[in-house]
């Protein structure tokens, strides 16, 4: 296997968090220097977009191209907003990288104000995330003590602000606008768009929402360069490193760093120790728990966008949850959308009455109840949801139930002639 | 001596926080959760007591407060269970957790003990997937659980202490 750069975690070490000292030490903040004083808001910008970063929050939008749609000229109050809601099961990445190393964020964000000549930040971190909180705070404190943050930085006469929101814990306020409303105060439904947040966002002006991950991506993207990001990936169009959260039926559950592109199989077996108990791979969500399931034939499939959009699936978040032979994908799917149900936030009906409705199904048929005209519903279902509710939400959940009628018609049928799980003890 | 919704100090830092800010609404989050770590969980007067820092209505703030599964709008015990049944924590045996937690505390989900010790409920991914099957109690996150780490979890935290 190729060497690869660690960027991300590069500073990570087992139960230690980095703070202000020991980041600069390992050239922390020379990026903020070098973009404050050789290069203008412009500058930074293009070097994004010619960097080929790619949003790490799920959808996987071009950071770059996002922020050219930004208003950076315009005078007046705008808002760069960080996600730090992470509560797609199966994705944890965004808790190790600030649990290892906030000021990365922390510098992240002030080139991202800077770039797109933003005065005030929010990072909006999840309930659970309390040590992720704490190490954020004292980043800030140490940045703004040492003049990096806050008035007039390193002397550049740019300024900006930045603080910490905590939430309470609900899946929707990762959706960007849910998040805004959350932020607000307000019941954190979803909003419509257009108009999108670049144009009217939090408190109704323009607003830039990035994941923790592609934020902590800037400073190398600055300090190394476009060319050398996009080298760093295995394939093509893949652009930089991607931090992988393996789960599930692995011997070794762990979160690594690793290029773009690297295939299914290399990281199940060098890096999850393969599947646990000596047992076969089955299946596995590649990228969340909104993302379509990939069986053994995708293996060899490098785990970057383009790859996984053509065998019909997503690299998401790149939380990797494998699933052994001995799983039953019914009962999958189910708890899966069970979550995805619970998690509604109930404002249109087809996710909030058609997901409990899949639910139904998918538990008839996990427990022998099911029939063959049940199979037709599911699809009918997955067909009504898909791509017609309101946010991505219930159009995420089918994901998973679309790929189980696609990948496992038999496991389903199989269900419905024994009148019984054929997996269960 | 009963609980306050919130001590004086936190009162008063709250209603500096206000006049600074452009849209104190944004605030209302940090309050009910202040008001929870106080208290134990928000009742009716700590909705009211919200709205009034904030200058909203009480049913501004009870439509915040009801949507999040982290604010409490009952009492609760002294600690709080969060046992993840999301997906990475199922595929390694939450549903035995939950039963085995069920069975040591004498409650079902969403019960209190007698004693006013431990509220059990299930909620999704706490972001520990890597570490599954998982739970946290208050803050604390647990991790890798099986059944004799949750009796001595259980055994700790009921005396207050950490295993
Ligand atoms: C239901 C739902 C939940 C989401 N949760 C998150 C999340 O927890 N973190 C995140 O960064 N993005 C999440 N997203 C994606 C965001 O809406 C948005 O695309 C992202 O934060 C943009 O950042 P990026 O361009 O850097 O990826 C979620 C989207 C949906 C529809
Ligand atoms: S899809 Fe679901 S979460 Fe999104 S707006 Fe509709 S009800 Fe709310
Ligand atoms: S699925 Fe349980 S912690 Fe993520």
């Amino acid at each position: 296997m190729k060497k690869h750069t660690l960027l991300l975690f590069k500073n990570r070490r087992p139960g230690e968090c980095v703070f202000l000292e020991e980041y600069r030490r390992q050239g922390g903040y020379t990026a903020l220097a070098k973009a404050l004083k050789q290069m203008d808001p412009a500058a930074v910008r293009d070097a994004v977009k010619a960097s080929g970063l790619r949003g790490r929050g799920g959808a996987g939008f071009p950071t770059g191209v996002k922020w050219s749609f930004f208003p950076s000229e315009q005078p007046g109050q705008k808002y760069l907003v960080c996600n730090g809601d992470e509560m797609e099961p199966g994705t944890y990445k965004d808790r190790q990288l600030l649990e290892a190393d906030p000021h990365q964020l922390v510098e992240g964000m002030i080139l991202a104000a800077y770039a797109m000549q933003i005065p005030t930040g929010f990072i909006f971190i999840r309930y659970a995330y309390r040590q992720a909180m704490h190490n954020l705070e004292r980043a800030i404190a140490e940045a703004a003590q040492a003049g990096l943050l806050g008035q007039n930085i390193l002397g550049s006469g740019f300024s900006f602000d930045l603080h910490v929101h905590g939430s309470a814990g609900r899946y929707i306020l990762g959706e960007e606008t849910a998040l805004l409303n959350g932020l607000e105060g307000k019941r954190a439904n979803p909003r419509s768009k257009p108009p999108f947040p670049a144009v009217r966002g939090l408190f109704d002006k323009p607003t830039t929402v990035n994941n923790v991950e592609t934020l902590a991506n800037i400073p190398h993207i600055i300090q190394g360069g476009a060319d050398w990001f996009a080298g760093l990936a295995y394939t093509e169009k893949g652009a930089g490193t991607k931090l992988y959260g393996l789960s599930g039926h692995l011997e070794r559950t762990e979160c690594h760093e690793l290029p773009i592109g690297i295939t299914l199989g290399d990281l199940i077996t060098e890096y999850g120790g393969g599947v646990w108990k000596g047992r076969a791979f089955k299946a596995c969500l590649p990228g969340g728990a909104s993302t379509p399931f990939l069986t053994a034939e995708h293996l060899a499939v490098p785990l970057d966008y383009e790859a996984l959009e053509q065998v019909g699936s997503r690299l998401g978040t790149g939380g990797v949850t494998v699933f052994d032979d001995h799983t039953c994908m019914v009962a999958a799917t189910l708890n899966l959308n069970r979550f995805f149900a619970r998690e509604s936030c109930g404002w249109c009906t087809p996710c909030r009455d058609g997901l409990p409705m899949v639910s139904w199904l998918l538990e008839k048929i996990e427990k022998g109840q099911g029939n063959m005209d049940d199979l037709d519903m599911l699809r009918g279902q997955v067909r009504n949801i898909n791509g017609r509710s309101f946010c991505a939400l219930a159009t995420g959940a089918m994901g998973p139930v679309e790929s189980l009628l696609r990948l496992f018609e038999e496991e389903l049928v199989d269900h419905i002639r024994r009148g019984r799980c054929p997996l269960a003890n | 001596m009963a609980p306050e919704l919130l001590s004086p100090q936190k009162l008063e830092e709250f209603r500096k926080r206000v006049t600074r800010l452009e849209h104190p609404r944004e605030l209302v989050i940090d309050v009910l959760r202040a008001i929870q770590e106080e208290y134990g969980w928000v009742p009716d007067e700590g909705v009211v007591l919200t709205a009034s820092l904030l200058g909203l209505s009480p049913l501004q703030v009870e439509e915040i407060a009801t949507f999040y599964d982290k604010i409490f709008r009952q009492p609760v015990g002294r600690r709080v269970i969060h046992v993840c049944d999301s997906i990475c924590c199922w595929s390694r045996g939450s549903e035995g957790i939950v039963r085995h937690l069920q069975d040591r505390l004498g409650i079902a989900l969403g019960e209190t003990t007698a004693d006013g010790a431990f509220t059990l409920l299930p909620t999704c991914c706490l972001g520990a997937c890597g570490q599954a099957p998982a739970m946290m109690i208050g803050f604390t996150l647990y991790g890798h659980l099986d059944a004799q780490k949750i009796d001595a979890i259980l055994a700790a935290e009921r005396t207050g202490g950490t295993p």
